[in-house]
């Protein structure tokens, strides 16, 4: 176990190393580190200016590899920021000089507050919901219940937005329907609306895989042994089906927690939540590389990190699992 | 103790109608083992599975007839007479032993599960999960009882089939194909130890098969099912050594015969058989 757990942080090196090569040309190929520049300086900017800028952030550099023979290979750009990042040293924003370790630390909470109780809201309805399908399944509510999740996964989540701010802040008057404020428990009022909308939102795809899921375990041999057994279906249900599905379900609640932390840059940007997703939002706007590649650096990070406790997850529902 | 009257089983309705099952009639008596022969498809395992009404409603549909036992009928029964009656009064033992055991929970606690739900008096639950385990020829019941199903054999996965059967002290026991997942030697044991167990707890048996060669030794009586219906019925050794339908005749001729001259091996012209039936 601790063998395999080793061996797979040692894979991160070269899978995160290819995710910021690929985030690094992509930028680049779009707009040189020049062009860069004056976007951000804007068009009236000397060409003194330009280079100074592009000198302190060191972007006069050669972009993948020196070849210019005066100074080591690996004096380029990109291989610079990978040194810095292998540091764990996020470095500072491209436009506001801000050290990006403060703005990511500040920017993690609101994303957080907001993904988290929908994250968790929204798979225990899921689960409860898909539960309860299977266990009326083929009746006229199953049947009504699964155009509804159709209907809901059909609408785009900007509809949800902005009927939900309608509704909320026109129709009822009721709290506000944009912006946000650290401020104790009465931040609850500022993501009330986008956490529901979120929960929303996911509601339809998840009820309707969830129950597809638990109806393929209802057909398996040892619920008929369960049955054959006296157990009743609600029993049968939440403990035969219920655990076997639940090795299934943690493939898709796992691999999606780095998410969480990365907050949504939708509903972010839409209510005026200055979390990391609006933060990457605007970054790319910028455009801010800096802060586009500590998000990438850190997002696969996550991701890979989400993917190792998936696995770990596995063994501890499935005893058939091994981590060898 | 058990019987069927007249009873038929459809599934789906209207067009899609199947009658899998057309009015058979059958009795079983205490301490009796029954065998239901017929090939795949005849309709057996649905009327085994039909005794404590396992098969999913719909599509399954009782159409006609009875399902006594011990005088009540079963077709009438609510949800909580059903589930008393499974696995307390009527258990089963199913044809894939891999896949009827659940993989997630250790052989322990399946087995508790039946207790706690029939013999809630049952004060030492391990003790219990132990003696069954014994029963069964499972050699060091205290060890193999925290495995998980994938640790065990076929064949020990069977036997654990069969304790959690008998935990709760059945009076019928419905075997649906108990050997066809196993390897030959290992069907003789099973077979074997499903005989004993008959004899020390004197328990009816329901055995539902396609193999005549393995019910000589164990079944009194056979039921010869085909397409549905029971074609021929009667002891044991009189429908082995005299078969009188055809079609009971075409099955155990398709028994192959150690020492015999090689041969084309024999099969069943259903054609003509269906036209008889």
């Amino acid at each position: 176990m601790v063998a395999y757990l080793i061996r797979r942080l040692f894979f991160f090196v070269p899978i995160v190393f290819g995710v910021m090569l690929l985030t690094f040309v992509l930028f680049f190929v779009v707009q040189s580190p020049d062009a860069m520049a004056r976007r951000v300086l804007g068009p009236k900017a000397t060409p003194k200016a330009v280079e100074n800028w592009l000198h302190n952030r060191g972007y006069d550099k050669p972009l993948l590899l020196n070849r210019t023979g005066q100074a080591p290979w690996h004096d380029s750009l990109f291989l610079n920021q990978m040194g810095r990042l292998a540091r764990f040293d996020l470095g500072k924003s491209d436009v506001t000089n801000r050290p990006l370790a403060e703005d990511f630390r500040e920017g993690a909470l609101p994303s957080l507050l907001l993904t988290v109780p929908a994250f968790f809201v929204g798979l225990a309805l899921s689960v409860v919901f898909a539960l309860y399908l299977v266990f009326i399944r083929n009746g006229v509510v199953d049947l009504a219940a699964s155009l509804a999740c159709v209907a809901l996964m059909s609408v785009p989540v900007m509809v949800y937005i902005i009927a939900g701010q309608f509704l909320v802040a026109q129709v009822l008057n009721y709290f506000p329907a944009f912006g946000f404020q650290l401020e104790g428990f009465s931040t609850a009022k500022f993501l009330l609306l986008p956490v529901a909308l979120m929960v929303v939102s996911g509601l339809g795809a998840d009820v309707r895989l969830f129950r597809a899921m638990f109806i393929e375990e209802m057909g398996q041999d040892y619920i008929r042994t369960a049955r054959a057994k006296g157990v009743s279906s609600a029993l049968v249900l939440l403990r035969h089906v219920f655990k076997n599905g639940l090795i299934n379900l943690i493939t898709l609640v796992v691999a999606s927690l780095p998410f969480l932390i990365m907050g949504s840059v939708v509903l972010e940007n839409f209510f005026g939540i200055p979390g990391l997703g609006n933060k990457l939002f605007s970054a790319i706007q910028a455009p801010d590389f800096a802060v586009v590649q500590a998000s990438v650096f850190l997002g696969s990070l996550l991701y890979l990190g989400g993917l190792l406790l998936t696995d770990i997850c596995y063994a501890w529902a499935d005893p058939r699992i091994r981590l060898q | 103790m058990l019987e069927l009257r007249n009873l038929s089983i459809d599934f789906g309705k209207g067009a899609s109608r199947v009658q899998a099952v057309k009015g058979i009639s059958l009795s079983i008596a205490k301490g009796e083992t029954v065998a239901l022969v017929g090939e795949s498809g005849s309709g057996k395992s649905v009327t085994g599975m039909a005794l404590t009404r396992l098969l999913p409603e719909p599509p399954a549909f009782y159409a006609g007839g009875e399902i006594l036992f011990e005088g009540r009928n079963v077709l009438g029964m609510n949800a909580r007479e059903l589930r008393a009656l499974r696995g307390g009064k009527i258990a089963y033992v199913f044809q894939e032993p891999s896949t009827s055991l659940n993989p997630v929970f250790t052989v322990r606690s399946q087995i508790a599960e039946a207790l706690h739900l029939h013999r809630p008096e049952v004060a030492d639950v391990d003790a219990e999960v132990v003696h069954c385990l014994d029963m069964v020829g499972i050699v060091s019941p205290r060890q193999r009882m925290d495995d998980y199903p994938h640790q065990l054999s076929g064949g020990m996965q069977q036997r654990v089939m069969i304790a959690m059967a008998l935990a709760c002290r059945p009076q019928l026991l419905v075997a649906d194909e108990p050997t066809t997942a196993l390897d030959v030697t290992v069907q003789a044991q099973i077979l074997d130890q499903m005989r004993q167990i008959k004899q020390q707890t004197g328990m009816a048996m329901l055995l539902i098969t396609h193999n005549f060669g393995i019910i000589g030794g164990i079944a009194d009586r056979v039921a010869v099912m085909f397409r549905g219906k029971i074609v021929e019925e009667g002891a044991t050794a009189t429908v082995l050594g005299n078969p009188q339908h055809a079609y009971t005749k075409a099955l155990i001729g398709c028994i192959p015969q150690l020492g015999q001259h090689r041969r084309r091996l024999t099969t069943i012209d259903h054609d003509a058989l269906g036209a008889l039936c």
